[in-house]
């Protein structure tokens, strides 16, 4: 067997390197491979990724905290302590070895448990055993778990703002006409700054504190994406991938792209810094790497890679499905109501959700200065309602079966009523973020099924948002909640299911990440 | 760079009462050659460090060790102790007595030294030696030898 080894004592200069050599003896006598890193006084000189990577095993023959020990994370390992190695070599190894025998066999759910369980805290979420799919899963939960305060904080902000503003609050801060009255655009710039050398004065003047709370709420939503993207990278490859994960999540939220893009550019920029940091480069330069060299390169190498690769098809797509439903002129109401549904709860507020809410809000403009109602009011319905269901389903899901999701996923889904209820399809990210493949087709169904039945009993609606709080401008409402309720009860339902066929890894999963919480903690 | 152990610094037939006894005797040795400034600093420092953890080593080795403010240059204080002298090792009295002595500052070098002495000791072959060594300036050489210091 191969075993790596760490020793250290009080002093470093003597029991550390007694213990080295009194285990590398006792293993080549016994037939095992054992290298040891001596953290002493001499300095440490670090065992090999290689070495790490290929050892069965691990011995802690430490009486000083062991640096590093996330590195190890996941294998099995003994922890005599420094004195037992100098006195007992032979009987070390044999207890390691035996350590490795009963050790749950890689792969097995035990064996991931314990990767779990075990203390990986200086990398994040870098475990060396478990396989591919499983570090991609915990890179995303790294993500999501950093992302979920930012949406229950920006969610409920925003939920407040129309609570105590009504949908007029948009008009009110962002600009545009309510109730015949023409506002101007005094938040759109913020956080950077107020357009127009406007104030805090005049938001609060035009917003009212109903305002504030809306700003405040979409403040903490453009980050959501950067968040995201950010601590996907950070999971990846340590602190150095944080900037060109935080920059190109920005990118993505700024080119429409939506948390999908950030998905992309989470994935990106962790690659490009892990890759950085494990070059070989002269020692002059080496000093300068995390700080400069790495930083710079992958936030250019993620900028463009954004700009260039994800922004232009996603504004092409935009353009193309945004023709593409304009022209959808002879398809039925209840048709167009399922596409339209099937669109929202794709990307949840990204860019095919964008176009499908964009086509109702213009038609519902239009329509309300042209003919004052008609189908454009009712194709505005069944977009609100099929944008209510995605956060509404997380919430009933995570209500009924919680055991499938981790502690912030069922706490993400009590804010998820009051998310979807006031319509921010953005409260269900964290989920689709977290278990895309699972989550996003059941959001779609559940959306197509209340976009359709909303066209069908032909509810109106006269304002482009606020969810439950604008009822009072809803005709037909209960049949409107009916849709609404349906829909949310399907892709509950579908999303137990799915996550239920794989529950097992879901569970480790949460386990995971609990432990990892309670490192960060 | 002094070598670590030189003849002046190796008791070749020490008689002693008991771990302190063959310390402080060990440590008359280096401060004599002028490596210890302050014999009674020095001692504390080591008794300190053995209150941790007893240095008694398998093998029949007794291994007082510090860092210390009071020592000048790394130094290696060898004794046979033929009659045994008890380190609280749990294989029996310690025949070999090592007092490593180590400036706190300074660079990592003589760690280094002291590291490769360390791995020696758990050598058969290497306590062998130093207990058929006639002299103590065999020992000495030996010993220098093998941890490298020139």
């Amino acid at each position: 067997m191969k075993f790596v080894a760490v020793t250290s004592c009080p002093t470093g200069i003597a029991h550390t390197y007694m213990a080295a050599e009194n285990l590398e003896q006792a293993g080549k006598a016994a037939g095992h491979d054992v290298q040891v890193e001596t953290q002493g006084s001499a300095g440490t000189v670090a065992l090999s990724d290689d070495a790490i990577a290929a050892a069965d095993g691990v011995i802690y023959a430490a009486d000083l905290e062991v640096k590093g020990k996330g590195r190890f994370a996941g294998k099995p390992y003994i922890d005599v302590g420094v004195k037992k190695a100098v006195h007992d070599g032979p009987g070390v190894i044999a207890a390691a070895v035996a350590a490795v025998e009963n050790a749950p066999k890689a792969g097995t759910p035990e064996a991931a448990a314990m990767a779990a369980a075990a203390p990986a805290a200086s990398s994040g979420a870098t475990t060396r055993n478990v396989g591919f799919g499983t570090k991609v899963r915990q890179w995303l939960m790294t993500g999501v778990s950093y992302m979920i305060p930012f949406v229950a904080a920006g969610g409920i902000l925003i939920a407040l703002g129309f609570m105590f503003g009504g949908d007029g609050v948009v008009a009110k801060t962002y600009g545009g006409t309510f109730e015949g009255v023409t506002y101007t655009n005094i938040a759109g710039s913020l956080p950077v700054g107020f357009p127009d050398g406007q104030s805090f004065d005049t938001l609060l003047t035009q917003g009212g504190f109903a305002g504030i709370l809306f700003v405040l709420g979409k403040i903490a939503f453009l980050l959501l994406v950067p968040i995201l993207s950010g601590f996907i990278a950070f999971g990846i490859a340590d602190r150095p991938g944080l900037v060109p994960g935080i920059v190109g999540g920005l990118l993505a939220s700024v080119l429409g792209a939506g948390f999908l893009g950030g998905l992309i550019s989470g994935f990106a920029a962790g690659a490009i810094a892990y890759y950085m940091t494990r070059l070989r480069v002269p020692k002059g330069v080496r000093g300068v790497m995390p700080v400069v060299v790495i930083p710079l390169v992958s936030t250019f190498v993620v900028g463009l890679f954004m700009i260039f690769v994800v922004g232009k098809p996603v504004a092409a797509l935009t353009t193309w499905l945004t023709d593409w439903l304009t022209g959808l002129g002879g398809t039925t109401a209840i048709a167009l109501g399922v596409i339209l549904g099937l669109m929202m709860g794709f990307d949840l507020g990204g860019p095919v959700n964008k176009v499908a809410y964009t086509f109702a809000a213009a038609g519902l403009t239009t329509a309300i200065a042209t003919t004052g109602g008609g189908p454009a009011l009712q194709i505005m319905a069944a977009v609100m309602a099929a944008g209510m269901t995605p956060p509404l389903g997380m919430a009933l899901a995570t209500a009924v079966r919680g055991k499938l999701f981790t502690e912030a996923e069922r706490d993400n889904g009590l804010a998820c009523w009051l998310l979807g209820a006031s319509f921010i399809t953005e409260g269900a990210i964290p989920f689709a973020a977290a278990h895309p493949l699972r989550i996003i087709p059941s959001t779609m169904v559940g959306a197509a099924v209340t976009g359709g039945l909303v066209m069908a009993f032909g509810s109106e609606l006269r304002a482009p948002h606020g969810g439950f709080w604008v009822i009072p401008l809803i005709s037909q409402p209960f049949l409107f909640i009916l849709a609404v309720a349906i829909g949310t009860v399907v892709t509950a339902a579908m999303t137990i299911l799915l996550m239920g066929l794989d529950a097992k890894k879901t569970e480790e999963i949460a386990e995971y990440e609990d432990a990892t919480e309670g490192v960060a903690a | 760079m002094t070598d670590l152990i030189t003849e002046d610094l190796v008791i070749l037939d020490l008689v002693a009462t008991d771990k302190v006894d063959a310390t402080r005797q060990l440590a008359q040795k280096l401060k004599a050659a002028g490596r210890v400034t302050d014999l009674d600093g020095f001692l504390a420092d080591v008794a300190a460090r053995e209150a941790q953890m007893a240095t008694g080593m398998p093998g029949g080795i007794g291994l007082p060790h510090a860092r210390s403010d009071y020592v000048t240059v790394p130094s290696l204080g060898l004794a046979r102790v033929p009659a045994g002298v008890d380190f609280g090792a749990p294989d029996g009295p310690a025949t070999l007595v090592f007092l490593i002595a180590a400036p706190t500052g300074g660079g990592s070098e003589h760690l280094t030294i002291l590291a490769a002495l360390a791995r020696r000791l758990v050598r058969p072959a290497f306590r062998q030696t130093i207990i058929d060594a006639p002299d103590a300036a065999a020992v000495a050489s030996y010993v220098q030898g093998e941890v490298g210091g020139q």
